[in-house]
């Protein structure tokens, strides 16, 4: 599924502009990593030298990026191991490697190559996973992020995050772009591009659509552009401003913040800007609605309580709790995806953070130090949180485990980015 | 919350106080209440052609720099969108303008400095711009010839990251129609 995006991505963008220029690409790179990595080791696969880009690079490049696994040397073992009966578990143990990662290529008539692999606990001695794929060669990159998940997911019981992407909005000048790229920062591609802000990308749940903020009618008006087509629409323009889009978890609607009625208030609509329905009424900023993973509450910032705060609301009942109680600020609520607890931006002393709640102790934990962090954004598997923060005059982006331990920074040189969200699971 | 509920009451009695003598009404801009005033009169005896302030006659209030009116910026105090007493004579020259200008349509932009959240910074915006507005109204403005939109964070006059960037930036600013 994710290939044939791709595929249309790249058709939708020519289509859109007589030219596709070369985009700074974001590179990531570890800051801190998980005390306890996993010890793995990649070997090469076999024939894997006779194509210029491999697999297996990429492979160890999205495990050791992940904070929880650490290369282990794999040269110089004659044979080299191709599969899982080749393996000697002694051999690997020695180098200290908990797992072993073998495979092979082989190029097939019609132009395709067949890739298999096998990834081997050398403690237990057990073939954790046998995979095999035939794919073109302008698909190894995706391939290869397709193997590491598998391996991400044997070892550490959550499912890899390496084949999804990441948008993005990256400001050079007065130029403003919402860019689409791998989770590894490669094939950055622009989706939107202006010279008025645009922010608050927002993917919906099937990976086809994105909303977004745009300021290019001199007022924000929300927008859905579909990513495979390129076609997009105006939402929500009404009188006023239009604003902080969400997707429900179904993708039939979105929560938006109007003021066409006064103040900023949230409204319910459909994809096509049709069937608007208020929320809540009230006096005070209600906005920043993000839906719960369950569909159906609301999780939302508001100052009702004379501070910006965050509280849920469960649309049948229309019951509102408030969540937060450390601080006078308290902004931008993004549930986990398994619904037991959120990620925001907690200002401390002036300096903003990002924090997580558990909303079953109700206890926080801070997880950066700021001084000017925001808009977190959420792994689909609940592991990492990106957000953006301002180091020395430009915008960076930076991720952060959900357990503090992995850190993370992405940069795009001359780029001020700010803005991520994290696209979902591909759907395969 | 409630501090700033009882500060624009505060706020709201003020202005209705000063309404009815309006003319005695303390005139804080340097321009001179004499010029003011003055401005406001030809104003309101060329507004009956159209009150389109795109006009680009010499004597349009407006644009003339001896006007209140060509004075279009409320500024605001941190995590705050009362409308403090300098800017009420603006607020209210403007207002004037309206009343007298029937076909005359402004927007009022609100923003903040840039720190905190981006979408959160749109709300405070816009609630700047609506308090400028809901003043105006209350002075006899008419609802539909206002809107408000915010810009947060996102348009920032003053680039700089130091409290005089931030204070210059927490600002709505008056635009008319055509402008």
């Amino acid at each position: 599924m994710i290939l044939s995006l791709r595929r249309w991505l790249t058709f939708g963008l020519l289509a859109a502009t007589p030219f596709v220029p070369a985009y700074a690409q974001l590179s990531i790179e570890i800051v801190g990593g998980a005390a306890s990595a996993i010890p793995i080791a990649i070997v090469p696969f076999d024939a894997e030298a006779t194509w210029p880009l491999g697999i297996t690079g990429i492979v160890g490049a999205d495990l050791s990026r992940s904070g929880l696994f650490r290369l282990v040397n794999s040269d110089g073992v004659v044979p080299r191991p191709a599969r899982a009966l080749d393996v000697q578990p002694a051999v690997w143990r020695a180098r200290n490697a908990d797992a072993v990662v073998v495979g092979s290529m082989r190029p097939l008539p019609d132009g395709r190559v067949g890739v298999r692999f096998d990834l081997v606990d050398v403690v237990k001695q057990v073939t954790l996973a046998s995979m095999s794929y035939t794919v073109a060669p302008a698909q190894f990159r995706a391939t290869a992020h397709k193997i590491a998940d598998v391996i991400y997911e044997k070892m550490t019981g959550a499912p890899g995050v390496f084949s999804t992407r990441i948008a993005y909005i990256a400001k050079q000048g007065p130029r403003y772009q919402l860019m689409v790229a791998d989770a590894d920062g490669f094939n950055p591609q622009s989706i939107v591009s202006s010279n008025q802000p645009l922010l608050s990308p927002r993917w919906s749940p099937d990976g086809t659509r994105i909303a977004y903020v745009s300021f290019e009618s001199r007022k924000p008006v929300v927008y859905v552009q579909s990513l495979v087509t390129g076609a997009r629409r105006a939402i929500a323009n009404f009188r006023g401003s239009n604003s902080s889009p969400a997707w429900s978890p179904d993708g039939t609607k979105l929560v938006v913040t109007l003021s066409k009625d006064g103040g900023s208030q949230m409204f319910l609509m459909n994809p096509d800007g049709s069937g608007v329905t208020r929320v809540l009424t009230s006096a005070s900023i209600d906005t920043e609605a993000v839906f719960t993973p369950d569909g159906k509450s609301l999780v939302f910032t508001s100052d009702r309580g004379g501070t910006p705060q965050i509280y849920r609301v469960n649309l049948a009942t229309r019951q509102i709790e408030r969540l937060t109680f450390e601080g006078d600020y308290n902004v931008s609520p993004r549930p986990f995806p398994d619904g037991k607890g959120m990620a925001f931006v907690h200002r401390e002393n002036g300096r903003f953070e990002i924090a997580t709640l558990d909303f079953a102790t109700h206890q926080m934990q801070v997880l950066t130090s700021g001084p000017s962090d925001e808009s977190p954004s959420i792994a689909p598997n609940g592991r990492m949180i990106i957000y953006a923060n301002e180091a020395g005059g430009g915008g960076t982006l930076a991720a952060v485990s959900t357990d503090g331990r992995v850190k993370q920074r992405l940069v795009a040189p001359a780029t001020d980015v700010r803005e991520p969200a994290w696209g979902p699971l591909p759907r395969s | 919350m409630r501090n700033i509920l009882f500060a624009a009451l505060i706020a709201v009695a003020l202005v209705g106080c000063s309404t009815t003598p309006t003319k005695t009404a303390p005139v804080v801009d340097n321009s001179g209440a004499a010029g003011a005033s003055g401005a406001q009169t030809s104003g309101a005896g060329t507004g009956g052609v159209n009150g389109n302030a795109a006009g680009n006659e010499a004597e349009n209030p407006l644009h003339n720099p001896n006007s209140i009116l060509s004075k279009r910026s409320v500024y605001f105090d941190f995590d705050s969108f009362v409308v403090k007493d300098e800017f009420k004579p603006l607020v209210e020259a403007h207002a004037r303008y309206l009343q007298s200008h029937p076909d005359a349509r402004m927007t009022i932009q609100g923003n903040t400095d840039e720190r905190g959240s981006r979408e959160y910074n749109i709300a405070l915006g816009q609630k700047r711009a609506d308090a400028v507005k809901r003043m105006m109204v209350l002075l006899g403005a008419g609802d539909s010839q206002i809107e408000t939109v915010s810009f947060g964070k996102e348009k920032p006059k003053n680039p700089g990251h130091d409290e005089a960037a931030w204070a210059e930036n927490r600002r709505d600013d008056i635009v008319y129609a055509g402008e």
